[in-house]
């Protein structure tokens, strides 16, 4: 039996209970919005995009469970300042560690890490990767909704 | 369900609950280390023994085609089949067997009444009238057949307490009103609505009543000919029996008039290409093979509850469900969502700082099962402004020692979470 604190790490009740980057962004040129029909999640991702393509700053907004809400934190924490190029490299490798997979050794995760105890808990998979699908819309603006479907 | 029966009868004797978890065998194990603490029969309940058998003995020797064959299995299935729609007619006090429609469940029951009855009658000027505490399942066929037909889908609202505001339910219900679908009790507010009430008005303002039994019929006991309404819809894994099998009721008058909704083997008379004639009550609505042993399964659930009696069974909830909520009052920041009196075994809640999804993960963590989400009444959410609640429901063979373990769960929860 897996530990719960392997999936309550100190990390995520940290940024769940002061999500950072959280709120509007009134600078915004791109915005997404994710929905987890499951259990009813919702995250809107907002990018300030410069225009060569780097994430010059990023918000969230949205409520969900303790591990969605400290994902999306988390998430703009690391996409800042990177190309959609670069940050697509992360939505993969997360997604990668989320499900159990070795995400490689190329990137810098340690603080994705935290989330990775959802790996035991796969109705709670899509909890975890709901912002990062969300951002990846934002930031190929396809105009959908992203589910975690 | 009328007012007797909502109110159990103190003087019955009560239901063994040992005993009867003896008969099931899915709650004797372990999950996660724990003791399994099932409490989301809401969702689908466990089955017991007796049914499983039966659908097993009916696997293993009697399986055939029904109402096709002259040889002895498809004889015995369709004996088993045709046993099991007599029972179920007996169980909720029908007038025939022409008005029980075998269908998938709920879901599909309420589809065929849109698009069979209403599909064929309505127009433009007409309106549906659904209540604001429905199921998605007696919301979206609805605004399907509304889409199709022009027609206007209404809305009864209820109160914070989770009691239809009947006020508005007068001032929506009109000549234009065609008709009128609602719960009989609500699958997240645990409220028995006043269906005989709603039904005799809705008669009167001329529109027919579609009342969704798919918490109501495990709840307590159902008199269709005292209800008098023209549909009924439940399904058999919300009463201990199998999935994939439900049963629509149907007034026979209405059902006869009605277009068949699915064409196909079982359902004609006689095919031919300048024009097919359609079968009787109630094998119109039954076109193609039907889940045979899910209807033999059926059967058996109702024989199981009908022998401990629905009145016990009810009793033996209301108990849980009056222990459980005492327990809410002491649990700081827990808000219970819908207090109707009189309400069935369903315990809706929120916790201060602990997102449902995150308690469901933990109580499964303690062998405690609950539903967590929306419980596909969105509606009823967006009423609450909460994304999501957790939803405990008690069952026949629930116990209060298992009440005891999700509070204590609950506690570990907000443990963790320190709140
Ligand atoms: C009130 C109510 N209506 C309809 C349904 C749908 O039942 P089914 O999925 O068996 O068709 C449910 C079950 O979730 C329910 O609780």
């Amino acid at each position: 039996m897996s530990d719960l604190r392997d999936l309550y790490q100190a990390v995520i009740f940290d940024h769940n209970r002061s999500p950072r980057n959280y709120g509007e962004l009134a600078s915004a040129n791109r915005r997404a919005e994710g929905f987890n029909p499951l259990c009813g999640d919702h995250v809107v991702v907002l990018l300030q995009m410069s225009d060569d393509g780097v994430v010059e700053d990023v918000r969230f907004e949205g409520r969900g469970c303790a591990i969605s809400t400290a994902s999306a934190s988390i998430m703009t924490e690391t996409v800042k300042g990177l190309t959609v190029k670069q940050a697509d490299q992360y939505f993969d490798a997360f997604h990668r560690l989320a499900l159990g997979e070795d995400p490689g050794d190329d990137l810098e995760l340690a603080k994705l890490e935290a989330l990775s105890g959802v790996r035991e808990y796969p109705s709670r998979v899509k909890c975890a990767t709901l912002a990062w699908h969300t951002v990846r819309s934002a930031l190929h603006d396809t105009g959908d909704t992203a589910t975690t479907e | 369900m009328n007012q007797a029966q909502a109110t159990p009868d103190a003087t019955l004797c009560p239901l063994d609950v040992e005993s009867v978890r003896k008969d099931f065998p899915a709650l004797h194990q372990k999950v996660n280390g724990r003791p399994l603490v099932y409490l989301d029969s809401g969702a689908s309940s466990q089955k017991p023994e007796q049914v499983i058998d039966a659908v097993q003995a009916y696997e293993r020797r009697d399986h055939a085609n029904v109402h096709r064959g002259v040889h002895t299995l498809s004889q015995r299935a369709t004996d088993a089949f045709e046993g099991a729609r007599e029972k179920v007619r007996s169980f909720v006090n029908a007038r025939s067997v022409r008005e029980i429609v075998f269908t998938r469940g709920t879901t599909e029951a309420i589809n065929l009444v849109a698009q069979s009855y209403g599909r064929s009658r309505l127009a433009s000027s007409d309106e549906v009238l659904v209540t604001e505490m429905e199921h998605h399942a007696n919301i979206v066929p609805w605004q399907l057949l509304c889409g199709q037909t022009g027609a206007t889908l209404k809305v009864v609202p209820f109160d914070d307490n989770g009691e239809l505001i009947m006020a508005r339910f007068k001032e929506l219900l009109s000549s234009q009103t065609r008709i009128v679908a609602l719960t009989h009790v609500s699958n997240t507010l645990g409220t028995v609505n006043p269906v005989h009430q709603i039904i005799r008005m809705a008669h009167e303002a001329g529109a027919v009543v579609l009342i969704d039994g798919a918490q109501a019929v495990p709840h307590s006991a159902i008199d269709l000919m005292a209800l008098d309404c023209d549909f009924y819809a439940f399904s058999g894994h919300k009463l201990y029996g199998p999935t994939g099998i439900g049963v629509l009721y149907g007034r026979e008058a209405l059902l006869d008039a009605m277009p068949p909704w699915q064409g196909g083997g079982d359902m004609i008379k006689s095919v031919r290409f300048s024009g097919s004639t359609y079968n009787d009550l109630p094998y119109k609505f039954e076109a193609g093979t039907p889940h045979i042993a899910g209807a033999i399964g059926l059967g058996e659930a109702v024989d199981y509850v009908s022998k401990l009696g629905m009145d016990r069974i009810a009793a033996h909830v209301h108990k849980l469900l009056d222990y459980a909520t005492a327990q809410t009052e002491r649990v700081s920041g827990m808000r219970v969502f819908g207090n109707a009196p009189g309400k069935a075994g369903i315990l809706s809640f929120e916790l201060q700082g602990i997102h449902a999804h995150d308690l469901g993960t933990i109580l499964d963590h303690e062998g405690v099962a609950i539903r967590t989400g929306h419980h596909c009444a969105m509606p009823v959410m967006e009423h609450y402004a909460v994304p999501a609640t957790a939803r405990a429901t008690f069952a026949l063979y629930n116990t209060r020692a298992e009440i005891d373990s999700l509070f204590a769960a609950i506690d570990k929860a907000r443990e963790i979470f320190h709140t």
